[in-house]
């Protein structure tokens, strides 16, 4: 292989953490210090040997309160998939020598943040260009995030006549991943009637098709092969990346309702790597939403567009199916404090190191997470794979 | 006409969108064209996304379209004021553009992808007018 990025960075440790009350006790900059911590000795390194640090709101503030000074920084949001491209560009910084060992950090813990009344409340304006989602969407009660999910969801059903119960297969079997992860929110069994008897909410989607709002956290380290080679863990390779995005905050301006920037994202990053869909052992795939999921199968090739629906019935993305899709549950039943992205990376890695005990797929050796950041707006596509992928 | 509706968050127009709203005063809606190009720019914007030129004008658009998607929202309090659940669409213009908006005058139930609507308008607090659309007469 010749691709100057493939196989030539690590992840080299990883953590995350949430809990069954989907509450945390740690918050801010102490939660994310004890995710670098964690994963920093998963990795058996040091904060000393760190000199690249990725955020996604300020990896300058992050620095500030740790104290140490990254000669190479990495602040780019692009909301959820925030976590992917910082492990794109980490890779590529670390392949081009700019420096040795990365740490990108998330900590979000918007649930006890509402019960506290505490927590960072945004507010519009400020700095910068005005929002046009404010002028030409914001009238007319379309509730965000959902809503625009919807939209692409009603879309997809004209088109390609997918049904509601098939966008609750994926919640079913989700769910059933779920239970066997002891970190996850919700863990009983889940049907496809219980889905469809949830209250609707931005119709077509039914409250079980939407991911939960509950606490979070988590890092990943990554560094070069060389280096990994000597660390605690099996070095767990990027050996594919790809990013793009086709709006913003307007849905609107997204060109195809139903096809995402994953269909740019995913073919780049499986050429990359060298492999096609049929060499996934599993799919992290953000699931913000059902639709969300689906429409990740088809845009990375895992079926024809428009087959999303057919593809995951009788569970085929379930425990024991031929794809194995967000193996610890989920931002539907597992996690999902926002910025979901992080936990797509972790999972990745304990499954692809055969840590993850009851849930794990067998023989993984290599994995995609492939994150969806803001309303289907920005997707980044990793894969992942273990020392015999490469 | 209706008295003007509080529950709307109403929209603060930019340089480039005010012959927009200001059209909407008289109830006529208007959208941006490149005169380069020869083709409809939405939203309003300084430059053209095409060409990156500024011959920008503003011309009268048919307020025919068509539902490219609709979702119904059935929680949230309604902006129009009334009561239960209510759509929200993207339409397409005849004119070209994609924009969001309301349908109106049909239950939200009736209203499909590929329904021909037209424009009505919705008073705003300050004699501008929203565009809201309803099944096509």
């Amino acid at each position: 292989m010749s691709d100057p990025l493939r196989g030539r960075a690590a992840i080299v440790g990883v953590a995350d953490l949430a809990s069954p009350t989907g509450e945390l006790e740690l918050t801010g900059r102490g939660l994310e210090a004890a995710m670098i911590k964690a994963a920093l000795d998963d990795a058996g390194l040091t904060l000393a040997d760190v000199d690249g640090l990725c955020h996604a709101q300020s990896s300058m503030a992050v620095a500030e309160y740790l104290r140490i000074t990254p000669k190479w920084t990495d602040s780019t949001n692009t909301g959820g998939s925030s976590f992917e491209i910082h492990a794109e560009h980490a890779a590529a910084a670390i392949a081009a020598g700019l420096c040795d060992v990365v740490v990108s950090v998330y900590a979000n813990t918007p649930r006890s943040d509402r019960k506290r009344g505490t927590g960072f409340r945004g507010r519009p304006g400020g700095w910068g260009p005005p929002d046009p989602s404010m002028e030409w969407e914001a009238a007319f009660g379309l509730r965000r995030p959902m809503g625009p999910y919807a939209m692409a969801a009603a879309r997809h059903m004209h088109e390609f006549g997918t049904t509601s119960e098939q966008l609750a297969e994926i919640a079913v079997s989700t769910r059933a991943w779920a239970a066997m992860n002891p970190q996850a929110r919700y863990r009983d069994p889940l049907t496809v009637d219980d889905v469809l008897a949830s209250p609707l909410q931005v119709e077509p989607l039914h409250l079980l098709d939407c991911c939960l709002v509950t606490d979070g956290a988590g890092a990943f380290v990554m560094t070069s092969a060389e280096r990994a080679k000597d660390l605690r863990r099996p070095p767990v390779y990027v050996l594919g990346a790809g990013t793009a995005h086709d709006h913003s905050a307007m849905i609107s301006e997204m060109p195809d309702l139903t096809t995402t920037a994953g269909a740019i994202s995913g073919p780049k990053a499986f050429a990359m790597a060298g492999i096609k869909a049929d060499d996934v052992d599993l799919l992290m795939g953000y699931d913000s939403f059902t639709i969300t999921a689906l429409l990740h199968l088809e845009d990375l090739g895992f079926c024809a567009k428009g087959e999303g629906g057919a593809f995951v019935e009788d569970g085929r993305t379930a425990p024991g199916g031929s794809l194995p899709m967000n193996t610890n549950g989920g931002g539907l039943s597992y996690t999902h404090p926002g910025m979901y992205g992080m936990f797509l990376l972790t999972e990745a890695t304990k499954q692809l190191r055969g840590e993850c005990g009851e849930r794990q797929v067998a023989d993984a050796e290599v994995a995609v997470a492939h994150g969806s950041g803001f309303i289907l707006s920005c997707m980044s596509t990793i894969v992942l794979g273990t020392e015999a992928a490469l | 006409m209706s008295e003007p509706k509080t529950k709307r968050f109403e929209p603060v127009a930019t340089a480039a969108s005010t012959p927009f709203w200001e059209a909407t005063r008289d109830r006529r809606l208007v959208i941006q064209w490149c005169v380069d190009d020869e083709a409809p720019v939405h939203f309003p914007r300084d430059v053209c996304p095409r060409c990156l030129g500024t011959n920008l004008e503003y011309r009268p658009a048919s307020g025919k379209a068509v539902v490219h998607t609709v979702v119904v929202e059935h929680q949230m309090p309604s902006p129009t004021g009334d009561d239960g659940p209510y759509a929200i669409a993207l339409v397409d213009l005849d004119e070209g553009v994609r924009m969001m908006t309301n349908v109106v005058g049909a239950a939200p139930a009736d209203v499909t992808v590929g329904m021909a609507v037209q424009v009505t308008w919705e008073p705003l607090s300050d004699g501008r007018h929203l565009p809201l659309f309803e099944p096509a007469s």
